[in-house]
């Protein structure tokens, strides 16, 4: 009866072709969801896979929105290969936002461009605090980290909104809650003019180079991922799952909390309600379409930046509501997780030779 | 008096919002199966349900089409993970973010739609009581479903023998496939069953509780009840507690800037998230107490000849 075969090893060739296989197919999807809203599906790729890319401005743009994504999905990979299920680093890029815009205030008119520093670190420590909040009540409550840190989502945006909304507002910015803007020696510098591309890129890059080093060529490394395999291994290898869930969480709230801080002092250069732009989720997709690999985020982080382009394309172009893009975001997640069923099995034809079961009246 | 009265039906109509789903996905979970995409079911049925009753002018239709938003929302959860065997919790997550997306795009143009006045319900006799019949008794139906549904729960789950069945297939999927039960069609029917319920929670939620659509409405409901599953332990009667207990503390939020008092509303909006932190590491404090009552496949593939 089943149809599908547990492969002897994975294959190698869909574990590479399955993320393409998934874009496919959600490209199939967004072609039928396109004429079934009477767009002109056409346009609508146009809009999504061509505009992006086809200039140095807008690859720079593209670039703008990869870094964070990057940054995000670099730490949740180590949090996921050791099975550590932290699905808030929204919340940890909102607070490591709010504490690096707390110091960028401090900021006068004559401070040094060395401001950047200091923003820059308590952004990755407001990331690390909030996610130490997750460690410490899993290893000490053994409490539910999907849950615990979800919830810290909406704990970190309110804490945003008093801010923004009380102590923090900007007394001349005409009621609406936000802070003042910050002083230009805050901004993260510009990786060459003409573009809003910042050295965040860069980090984001060595980032990848660190996390391959440190998963494939460290001890450390390795046994942070055993845990996450084969439990039972870790353990009789003396590997410490303790260790293994800090080590996953602190990593990916700093790397949440640094990307917090590259936008806040950035691109958006004041804290408002509207710092959650939801890249902490989409990270998470960002992770897996990667395969958890530093090198396969690069590319996933970039096609996940072109579905945020381009629903803000899709609104201003098309008339299509922005949040297209959270529709396409999860469509490839579905269907990659859908594909990479392939890459551990395989269809069968013919029926199972599985003695048949003695059928039990149910009633 | 008169407004403690008004704070236990808010409570109890708050509550009831988490009940259903938290009762769904406890049903969910008895099979073995985690749905992380508890929010994104209710968001859809919560547009799904709006939408209709702003075209037909019927509250019923409208339960009707959030309970189908969310069965077909979970049918194509279950047909993932059940027989691609892909992993549960990516899975639930890639439908919490479809739906979030999905719902938005859906009610961009329901966004400034009203509805009419909600009729107003009251149990005959008793709803002429005074203080309690305002309080318990002028409640919307569904409010009073919740509670039957969970009754049935409890005489479904431990005293029949589809209740018995469904438990095995969350215990040992194996022993219940050697038995000749088909394992998989009963574990999608208990996610589907799971959605109808989220998606009903979803529809209460958009036309009766706050009768209007925003973007991201649910606003982390779904994953409270996601909680409220193990606050519970997986048994109805104390998963319904939990949830009246959880509408209460959401409505304690509303009483405290009614009364003028001098913390920030931010604050008290953080309530529900805090106190659900608190409660979860509390409970889970005890491994023994949640271990009694945990379906002990839950979260685990099955794949019949692997």
């Amino acid at each position: 009866m089943s149809m599908l075969e547990l492969r002897p090893e994975p294959s190698r060739f869909w574990s590479l072709a399955s993320p393409l296989l998934a874009l496919a197919l959600t490209v199939l999807i967004g072609i039928v969801l396109f004429a079934a809203l009477g767009k002109d599906p056409v346009r609508g790729l146009q809009v999504f896979f061509w505009e992006p890319v086809k200039s140095p401005y807008a690859l720079g743009e593209l670039m703008v929105k990869a870094t964070p994504l990057l940054l995000i999905a670099l730490g949740l990979a180590v949090c996921f290969r050791s099975n550590v299920w932290n699905i808030g680093a929204e919340g940890q890029y909102v607070i490591g936002a709010v504490l690096a815009g707390g110091v960028a205030l401090m900021a006068g008119k004559d401070t040094s461009g060395w401001i950047v520093l200091p923003i820059v670190l308590a952004g990755i420590a407001g990331g690390m605090a909030w996610a130490a909040i997750t460690a410490f009540l899993r290893d000490r409550f053994n409490a539910n980290e999907i849950l615990v840190s979800l919830m810290l989502v909406y704990v970190a945006v309110q804490l945003l909104n008093y801010l923004v909304f009380g102590p923090w507002k900007d007394p001349g910015g005409y009621n609406f809650p936000q802070t003042k803007t910050f002083e230009a020696a805050t901004q993260i510098p510009r990786l060459m003019k003409g573009s809003r591309v910042s050295i965040g890129l860069l980090f984001a890059l060595l980032g990848v180079a660190a996390l391959w080093v440190f998963l494939f060529r460290t001890r450390a490394g390795f046994a942070q991922q055993v845990g996450g395999l084969a439990p039972a291994a870790a353990r009789y290898a003396g590997f410490s799952s303790r260790r293994a869930l800090w080590t996953a969480l602190l990593v990916s709230g700093g790397a949440a909390g640094l990307a917090g801080a590259f936008e806040v002092a950035g691109p958006i250069g004041q804290l408002t309600p509207y710092v959650p732009a939801g890249y902490g989720f989409a990270a998470i997709i960002v992770a897996f379409v990667g395969r958890l690999h530093p090198v396969g985020m690069v590319f996933s982080a970039i096609l996940m930046s072109m579905f945020y382009i381009g629903g803000e394309l899709a609104q201003s172009r098309l008339g299509l509501p922005k949040s297209l893009t959270g529709v396409f975001q999860g469509l490839l997640l579905f269907t990659l997780l859908a594909c990479d069923t392939l890459v551990a099995y395989r269809w069968r034809r013919r029926r199972a030779p599985v003695p048949a079961p003695v059928p039990v009246e149910a009633r | 008096m008169d407004s403690y009265a008004l704070l236990v039906a808010a409570t109890l109509s708050a509550g009831t919002v988490l009940a259903l789903a938290s009762l769904g996905l406890l049903v969910n979970e008895k099979a073995g199966i985690v749905n992380l995409g508890a929010e994104g079911m209710m968001l859809c049925a919560a547009i799904a349900g709006f939408a209709t009753v702003v075209h037909t002018g019927n509250d019923w239709l409208g339960f009707a089409a959030g309970m189908a938003a969310g069965a077909v929302l979970a049918a194509a959860f279950g047909a993932l993970t059940i027989w691609l065997n892909t992993n549960q919790y990516a899975t639930g997550l890639a439908l919490s973010l479809f739906g979030a997306g999905f719902s938005a795009f859906v009610g961009i143009g329901y966004v400034q739609e009203k509805l009419p006045p909600r009729p107003q319900f009251s149990v005959p006799v008793l709803g002429d009581t005074p203080l309690l019949g305002p309080a318990l008794f002028q409640q919307h139906p569904l409010v009073y479903f919740a509670i039957a549904l969970a009754a049935w729960l409890i005489w479904f789950l431990y005293r029949s023998r589809a209740g018995l069945v469904l438990r095995s297939v969350g215990e040992s999927p194996s022993s219940a496939h050697a038995l000749g039960y088909p394992v998989r069609w009963i574990r999608l029917a208990a996610v589907i069953a799971g959605g109808a319920l989220c998606g009903l929670a979803g529809a209460y939620l958009s036309v009766i509780y706050t009768p209007l659509w925003i973007e991201g409405m649910v606003a982390g409901k779904g994953w409270i009840a996601l909680a409220l599953t193990t606050f519970g332990t997986w048994r109805p009667a104390r998963v319904l507690l939990g949830a009246y207990l959880f509408g209460g503390v959401t409505m304690l939020q509303f009483h405290l800037q009614g009364t003028g008092i001098d913390v920030p509303s931010q604050f008290l909006t953080m309530l529900p998230y805090l106190a659900t932190i608190l409660v979860l590491a509390l409970i889970s404090r005890n491994p023994a107490w949640i271990r009694v009552n945990m379906p002990a496949s839950l979260g685990k593939p099955f794949y019949p000849g692997s």
